[in-house]
């Protein structure tokens, strides 16, 4: 509470290093101490086209990012035209003072709606149509103006570098803006070497010369301009914590959950969990237990397999094929992906094989918009593919909880055999944020009923044995007396084809006991999470990355005495239908936030427990909410009383 | 004590439902006892199949057996494979199954050269429903079960997995069994992708390249049928890549496809193509994980008894510390 919170944005084109100066810059700030959290938004593009970055930092918690921004760094044009309509009154925006002469007509990359709307702008408070206009319309509403001579900043770093090389100088513009972006913020410029030297591994030069660049940027700004940047922050209690992306949390997770076989196919925001784990393939088994069999057997490391293979289809199946022989697999995908991985899946299901996928979405339908954000496929996550099998449905709210939900995800698809879907999204993806240090020693690791041999004593083995709880002891190849059979087919207690009808009956009652015995297993608490005031009139309800702008405008809203619960259902399938039923009764109403068009967790949540939400707060153009955003719509929501409300923004 | 395996350790009591007279009961004693020649512990093999009447396969085999999903079979065998590479994992499937559907994971397989045998049922038709033309039906020709002749070329998959990268190719007949049965151990102990297609009548619905049809009973000289199906082996073929040398392995590839074309009076069948030269996928793992064939992925313990990961992050975490 009573925290202060600062939004920093830069914004560049893309391959122009818009990505590792929001880096850097989010990590100087975390090393002083500051917690943060970075979204960043890019065009299905290499480069050239308009990429941005938007970071918060504060001394309390942060989760989300807001709409109004603070600073704004740019170093071209394009994004002072974009982005100069965002920042606040008493913010400041950082600027090429070369470029004011620019026309705004002659930015190729800019939408012609985006332009259209912007001229509007320009004409209506009556200047003209460059780059300085837009700057002056900013200025009349309070806004700083810092503008930056970079070619003469350059030129001064190539004297002390002995660089002479333009493009090698260039590519520390970007670091310009950050080292002025950190003066004015007033956050210290030790803490900026530190984070180069993280983000450029090993290339002491770069490191050095950058160093440099930050410096003469930060002279400057001594020199020209008052030091009254109002908005500044300083770090409470520091303490050790990490600065990490959502697929680098998850491939981390999965290392530790024991997956040891990982299949893709390149998609956008999936792969970079893959090719993060290819680069980790090799890890450290712990060292404080030398005298345990399984370590010494490793020779003190583990390794994970990772195949890229030719289509998703291929990509699923062969993750059932690892399975079956015993690894932990899994793949990783986005929506396109997950639509061929259907039929796989359903097969999985069929033969019990324990599958996990994880599901990155991003904007739908079809291509849709494939570096954006969406969440449209709960019901395909849950409903997905022909005809009927059981399979748990896990969606995770935040880079923390994606890192330990790894392991549940594993267990739940070892201890039910069945697949299981990890649903995130591109916002979760591509989120960077300081969490507390991941603790290995909070996860456990179930396989359920996998048994290494079979007594033969016991009769023939049968993979698919009827039993009470519709799950069978499960070998893996190789095991010796442990030979079974699968097949898509209805199959008998063997695994060989039958149709017969009492025998159907039986085996499909007992895949789909195995998702009621999930539903009485698993604890209320790995189902939903309430946040907030638990006494409040209001109840949201919501699912997924939503979870950080709602708990932030939460926070919010309590210091203007409106009051909220939040439930946060991590566990959709099977849906904790017992415990929403007797939380829901509480209170007078109830709010479902989801980023899609049609409202398909409160479509889920009237089928399975028969009440209708009474505000639906959506939003499906492809960028997430902000913390602005689900404030504005909660009051909206609980003021006004609209039904379904829709948030807009975001460029 | 140990066990000497028969042809009967890999038999199960399954019901067999194929046609009778169908190639697939060749071709499938050719595996059992190929398998029995090798001596290959039944619980240390996997075989996988395809959707058709060839995908019913496993079901027949004492072994674990996987039938998955149209098209779909390699995917399967390879994860299996990669996960635990001391398995002996076999593949079968139909032509329509391996060329039409899964021609994608089959040209794919050939770059990986994974160690596995890829066997392929080649009758001409999609037999489970009913008698469509499959990918290896010549253009032109009409089968009874086709209202109108076949209006797509056939392709050649001898041909396509040279193309593709397999390191062993061959050609079998599924009336041949013994022979079958040498091309399959073959397969086996290859190290790389191996693939076999079997030339396999089906009695039901293709009445052109019938079991008489390539006995050449159509052609009697002498008072005796001419066969059309002649062994590359007996005419001096030798599809062997002997040296790393480029220029052989290249000119042993165009030898075999050359040779994949030649049909209709007289049908090659044996060793098209070989080529040991090439590192398995499990080799070119090795570079990057040591220990990969002692440890693989699905002999790795994950956990310590009570359940606690036994890995450490805390190298890797360095790279995200603030």
């Amino acid at each position: 509470m009573g925290s202060t919170k600062i939004s920093w944005m830069i914004g560049g084109a893309q391959g122009t290093g818009v990505d590792s100066s929001a880096n850097v810059f989010s990590r100087a700030a975390a090393i002083y101490g500051l917690n943060v959290f970075g979204k960043r938004e890019y065009y299905s593009n290499i480069k050239g086209e308009h990429s941005y970055f938007s970071v918060v930092i504060s001394d309390g918690p942060v989760r989300s990012t807001m709409d109004e921004v603070h600073l704004l760094a740019t170093f071209d044009s394009e994004t002072v035209v974009r982005h100069a309509w965002e920042v606040m009154g008493g913010g400041g925006i950082i600027y090429d003072s070369m470029a004011v002469n620019e026309k705004i007509t002659s930015i190729p990359t800019l939408e012609k709606p985006v332009l259209e709307r912007i001229q509007m702008r320009l004409s209506r408070e009556g200047v003209g149509e460059t780059v300085g206009d837009v700057l002056e319309v900013a200025r009349r509403g309070g806004v700083r103006l810092y503008p930056i001579p970079y070619m003469e900043l350059l030129k001064k770093v190539g004297e002390l570098t002995g660089e002479q090389q333009l493009s090698a100088l260039s590519r520390m513009t970007n670091t310009i803006a950050v080292g002025v972006s950190l003066s004015l913020l007033s956050i210290p410029m030790n803490h900026l070497e530190t984070a180069l030297s993280q983000v450029f591994r090993a290339k002491a030069k770069v490191v050095k010369s950058n160093v440099l660049a930050a410096e003469v940027a930060s002279e400057y700004v001594k020199n020209h301009f008052a030091s009254d940047f109002p908005y500044r922050v300083e770090p409470r209690a520091k303490t050790k914590k990490l600065f990490i992306s959502g697929t680098s949390a998850v491939a981390l997770g999965k290392i530790v959950a024991g997956c040891r076989f990982q299949t893709y196919y390149p998609i956008t925001p999936a792969s970079d969990e893959s090719v993060y784990l290819e680069d980790h393939q090799v890890f450290d088994i712990y060292h404080e237990y030398p005298h345990l069999k399984e370590v010494e057997e490793l020779n003190g490391h583990g390794s994970i397999v990772v195949v890229q293979t030719e289509d998703e289809i291929a990509a699923i199946n062969m993750v059932s094929g690892a399975a079956l022989a015993g690894a932990r697999a899994s793949t990783a995908t986005s929506g396109p992906g997950f639509d061929l991985m259907a039929e796989g899946l359903g097969w999985a299901g069929m033969n019990e094989v324990p599958v996990v996928v994880t599901l990155y979405q991003r904007g739908g339908p079809s291509t849709g918009l494939p570096t954006r954000h969406e969440q449209g496929e709960l019901l395909f996550s849950i409903f997905g593919g022909h005809g009927e099998f059981p399979r748990l449905v896990l969606a995770s709210g935040d880079i923390e909880e994606a890192f330990y939900d790894v392991a549940r995800a594993f267990n739940y698809a070892e201890r039910y055999q069945t697949p299981v879907v990890h649903i995130l999204d591109k916002a979760l993806a591509n989120s960077n944020m300081t969490v507390d240090v991941f603790d290995p020693s909070k996860i456990r690791i179930d396989r359920g009923k996998l048994i290494t041999s079979w007594d033969t004593s016991l009769g023939t083995y049968k993979r698919f044995k009827f039993t009470e709880d519709g799950i069978s002891y499960r070998t893996v190849f190789g095991t010796e007396n442990g030979i079974f059979w699968n097949t898509g087919d209805e199959h008998d207690e063997l695994g060989h084809i039958t149709e017969e009808p009492s025998l159907r009956d039986r085996m499909m009652e007992k895949r789909m006991k195995k998702l009621e015995i999930a539903d009485a297993e698993i604890p209320d608490s790995e189902r939903v999470i309430l946040h907030g005031d638990y006494d409040a009139p209001y109840l949201i309800l919501s699912w997924g990355s939503t979870k950080g702008a709602i708990i932030d405008a939460i926070e919010y809203l309590a210091s203007e005495g409106l009051r909220f619960a939040f439930a946060q259902v991590k566990l959709v399938n099977p849906f904790p239908t017992r415990f929403l039923q007797n939380l829901m009764t509480q209170y007078r109403k109830l709010i479902v936030v989801e980023q899609n068009f049609t409202g398909q967790f409160a479509l889920l949540l009237r089928a399975k427990t028969g009440v209708q939400a009474d505000h639906l707060i959506v939003k499906y153009n492809g960028r997430p909410f902000s913390f602005s955003e689900i404030r504005d719509g909660l009051k909206e929501a609980v003021i006004h009383g609209s039904p379904r409300i829709v948030k807009r923004s975001g460029g | 004590m140990t066990v000497r395996l028969s042809v009967v350790s890999y038999r199960t009591p399954v019901h067999n439902d194929w046609c009778p007279g169908c190639g697939d009961f060749g071709i499938l004693s050719s595996v059992q006892m190929a398998l029995a020649d090798l001596q290959i512990p039944p619980h240390q093999v996997a075989v996988f199949s395809g959707i058709g009447c060839s995908g019913k396969t496993p079901h027949y085999i004492n072994a674990f057996g996987i039938h998955t999903l149209h098209g779909r079979v390699l995917p399967f065998a390879l994860g299996a494979k990669l996960a635990n590479p001391s398995l002996t994992v076999l593949a079968v499937g139909g032509d329509g199954d391996g060329l039409g559907i899964g021609a994608g994971h089959f040209v794919n397989t050939g770059r990986r050269n994974v160690d596995i045998t890829y066997i392929v049922f080649d009758n001409g038709v999609y037999g489970l429903t009913k008698g469509q033309a499959s990918p290896t039906l010549a253009r032109g020709l009409k089968t009874k079960s086709l209202p109108k002749p076949n209006i797509n070329d056939a392709i050649n998959p001898i041909a396509i997995a040279v193309a593709a990268g397999y390191t062993f190719i061959a050609r079998g007949y599924a009336y041949d069994t013994k022979h079958l049965k040498e091309l399959i151990k073959m397969g086996i102990q290859h190290r790389g992708s191996a693939f076999i297609n079997v030339l396999q009548p089906c009695p039901t619905y293709n009445d052109i390249t019938t079991k008489e049809w390539y006995a050449g009973e159509d052609r009697v000289v002498e008072g005796k049928p001419l066969p059309r199906i002649y062994k590359l082996e007996d005419e001096g073929y030798d599809g062997e890549v002997k040296s790393a040398d480029f220029d052989e392995m290249n000119a042993k590839k165009i030898q075999a496809i050359t040779k994949s074309f030649e049909w209709g009076d007289r049908i090659p069948v044996g060793v098209f193509y070989r080529n040991n030269f090439i590192p398995s996928y499990e080799d070119r793992i090795t570079e990057n994980i040591k220990d990969y064939y002692s440890n693989p992925p699905a002999k790795q313990a994950i956990a310590s008894a009570d359940g606690r990961t036994i890995v450490s992050i805390d190298d890797i975490l360095k790279e995200f510390l603030v």
